[in-house]
């Protein structure tokens, strides 16, 4: 009885778990590793679904090749392509990269050089927006080409300036902007001043903050990388910003990002808005903005420099890896080229064409129609940006609204929690720059920057 | 065992009527988030994040069409997979185990106890690292038996307290019975201790569906194309460029059926077993 009871214990206990072993083989959001299988890496941004959406026809160009996407929020996606290529492990064939990432993972040996496929003629990489291109260059070697690109800009509502008698002028500058928002502000009908991000994050407050730093003539390092946080025209700019969001910003500017504030300027809860190029398609939006057809576009207000936009370019890269590097670039080929922007217009519509890649997209009529509101503003901005020296003084580094050295994630993510802590009236600009000054001075010692 | 009182209207003194409004209070306030998740996932983009809020529209399900559209299929196989199998593994584990620690104590069953819970103390992110480079060398990167395996070694220290709890609380005298009537080991578990325990088994089980269910630090980390779960198919909706509200809303509603389901299904059991009330 004992031991029969036991056995079959035993028996059930065993049946349960290989029943579940065999149920675990993995049902496959779309199959195995198998070859000709290419798995790419993306942001959930809404061009990439377009383009999961339309890989049906490159896979109808390509029967050899599969295509997978693991499709994430930018920060979860960043940490995983990162693990993914630390470690080796080569799941990846595509991944979607920013301009930030490029060079530090290029020379960390981590991407495959696309000159070789680039400069397939039919590719016509000399289409490609100058400025994105030297963005995703490494020591004069392509390693990513641009799925899209953006810089910023000043985003106004033109009704509400006629009604209040205002004009904005062609190229305006940072205390012309604050006059405006001053008497647009009417938190009573729930319209700020202007929408300006306060989120921690060095890709969200810091991105606006840093463009404005640049064109008041300061920066982060000097060219021997020794903080500039504190330098006057730093603090100035800084307190600029602080003083202008939290007298004529949004409500609740300490957690608002990109989103909150389309989503306030969308919403008609905005007079202007200074932010990336790519919110103007979403404002012209019939379906989802209440303000289409009523905003006006300039470039980003500017103080001392000529011109003050940021540049960022979402981007596919080649891993090292990755073991199938041919099939890689024949997507990365085609989810990069002229045919593909007209895919995507024939088939989703104009305004969905990705902006800011190609110089032959802002030629197509049906564009230049479609997205007639931004599309002018924005190829300008991008063309005006200087990655290699964008505020008055020479920098050690490539890229504007960032540093692009491994330790700027880290470091901007805690200079931007001070920023937003002095937004939200926690602490004195003063304060917040002196932390971050030593946060900076801390970083450039301990990464050897400052010895070499 | 005794059945649960049903509160009677008879006994209801006005005390009774302040806590029970609070509870009611409560609940609804716990409530309220869920409600609103799920009335959103019917309204349109710009509806869902207008200020103030959108109270009537007309409802839509073009964003339950747009997220079936997506191949939601595959990431709710493989949820139920790692869910399913890590419970069951958890239970046919932890029950023994927590034998092991309470009726029939080891050596040393104190210092066990302490291991077990130990193990919850460390943070997932402080491993993560480590699991990923393990998966990845034995080619257990973006498998489903790996995060099932994950799952089961998460839940099984809470399963193991719980459980133990519940065998704690049967009556001595019960099992003493037992023996003296005959009963050899295995009847002692099979007809004595395993149907006194059930509700709490039951509680245990859907605590540890719950979380397995949920779970998304290890799978985001752990998964790629072929083992991602339900969590991982949600994010998929969070962008940074783009209103999202109403189609994450959808997504999270048909995420959190399943849930409800077991959870409904199990209610029975459940109301006994969560109460720790399972054998008095």
């Amino acid at each position: 009885m004992k031991t029969k009871s036991r056995s079959r214990t035993v028996l059930a206990a065993s049946v349960a778990i290989t029943t579940f072993a065999a149920a675990c083989s993995g049902a496959g959001a779309g199959g195995g590793d198998d070859e000709g299988t290419v798995t790419i890496a993306t942001v959930a941004n809404p061009q990439m679904q377009d383009i999961e959406k339309l890989t049906s026809v490159f896979e109808k160009e390509h029967p050899g090749i599969e295509v997978k996407f693991v499709t994430l929020p930018e920060n979860e996606l960043r940490d995983k392509v990162t693990q993914d290529i630390a470690t080796q492990s080569g799941q990846f064939d595509v991944v979607t990269i920013g301009t930030y990432e490029t060079p530090i993972w290029a020379e960390n040996g981590w991407l495959t050089s696309l000159d070789e496929y680039a400069s397939d003629p039919a590719y016509d990489v000399d289409d490609l927006l100058p400025p994105v291109r030297e963005a995703l260059s490494f020591e004069d070697r392509l390693y990513a080409v641009p799925f899209y690109g953006e810089s910023s800009f000043l985003m106004y509502r033109k009704d509400l300036f006629t009604k209040a008698g205002l004009e904005m002028p062609a190229q305006p500058t940072w205390h012309q902007v604050a006059g405006f928002a001053e008497k647009l502000h009417d938190p009573k009908n729930k319209v700020a001043g202007i929408c300006l991000r306060g989120l921690p994050g060095w890709g969200e407050v810091l991105a606006p903050l840093n463009s404005m730093i640049l064109t008041f003539g300061g920066q982060w390092y000097d060219e021997n990388w020794h903080a500039q946080l504190t330098s006057p025209e730093t603090t100035h700019a800084v307190k600029f910003y602080v003083d202008l969001v939290r007298k004529y910003g949004e409500a609740g500017a300490p957690n608002s990002g990109f989103s909150e504030c389309l989503t306030a300027t969308g919403q008609g809860n905005a007079a202007m808005w200074y932010d990336a190029t790519v919110g103007a398609s979403s404002l012209e939006d019939e379906k989802t903005s209440k303000v289409a057809g009523k905003m006006g576009y300039v470039p980003a207000p500017t103080v001392k420099t000529d011109h003050a936009g940021w540049l960022w370019a979402w981007s596919l890269a080649i891993p090292e890896t990755s073991q199938q590097k041919d099939s890689a670039w024949e997507f990365v080929k085609w989810a990069t080229s002229k045919e593909y922007h007209k895919l995507v217009g024939e088939k989703l519509g104009w305004t969905r064409v990705p902006p800011g890649a190609r110089a032959s997209t802002y030629e197509t009529p049906e564009y230049q129609q479609a997205a007639s509101a931004f599309a002018e503003p924005t190829l300008n901005a991008i063309q005006n940006v200087d990655v290699h020296q964008p505020g008055l003084h020479e920098q050690p580094w490539i890229g504007v609204q960032y540093v692009s050295i491994p330790e700027f994630q880290d470091l901007g993510t805690r200079v931007s929690q001070e920023i937003s802590a002095a937004i939200a009236g926690q602490q004195s600009v003063d304060e917040a720059l002196a932390k971050a000054q030593r946060m900076a001075e801390e970083t450039a010692k301990q990464g050897g920057y400052q010895g070499n | 065992m005794s059945t649960v009182i049903a509160p009677s209207w008879r006994r209801v003194r006005p005390g009774t009527v302040v806590t029970g409004a609070l509870a009611w209070a409560a609940a609804l306030v716990l409530f309220f988030p869920v409600l609103w998740m799920f009335v959103t996932g019917f309204k349109q983009e710009a509806q869902a994040s207008t200020d103030p809020p959108t109270w009537l529209f007309t409802p839509t399900l073009e964003q339950f069409q747009a997220i079936l559209g997506r191949n939601f299929t595959p990431y709710l196989l493989n949820s139920l997979m790692a869910t399913v199998g890590s419970t069951v593994l958890v239970i046919l584990l932890a029950t023994p185990a927590a034998y092991a620690l309470s009726l029939a104590p080891v050596a040393r069953w104190k210092d066990a106890l302490f291991f077990f819970i130990s193990t919850r103390m460390m943070p997932p992110v402080a491993i993560i690292l480590p699991l990923y480079i393990i998966a990845n060398n034995i080619g257990m990167l973006d498998n489903i038996t790996m995060l099932s395996l994950i799952y089961t070694v998460m839940n099984l220290p809470i399963a193991v307290w719980m459980i133990r709890s519940f065998l704690l609380e049967l009556p001595k005298e019960v099992l003493e019975a037992a023996r003296v009537d005959g009963a050899g080991f295995g009847t002692e578990i099979r007809r004595i201790i395993l149907p006194m325990i059930a509700p709490g088994l039951a509680a245990t089980a859907l605590i540890c569906f719950i979380f397995a269910w949920n779970e998304f630090f290890f799978a985001v980390s752990m998964t790629a194309t072929n083992a991602p779960t339900v969590p991982v198919f949600l994010t998929g909706f969070v962008t940074s460029e783009g209103l999202f509200l109403a189609r994450l809303s959808a997504a999270a509603t048909m995420a959190a059926l399943p849930v409800i389901l077991a959870g409904w299904v199990a209610q029975k059991w459940l109301v006994r077993g969560l109460s720790l009330g399972a054998v008095k």
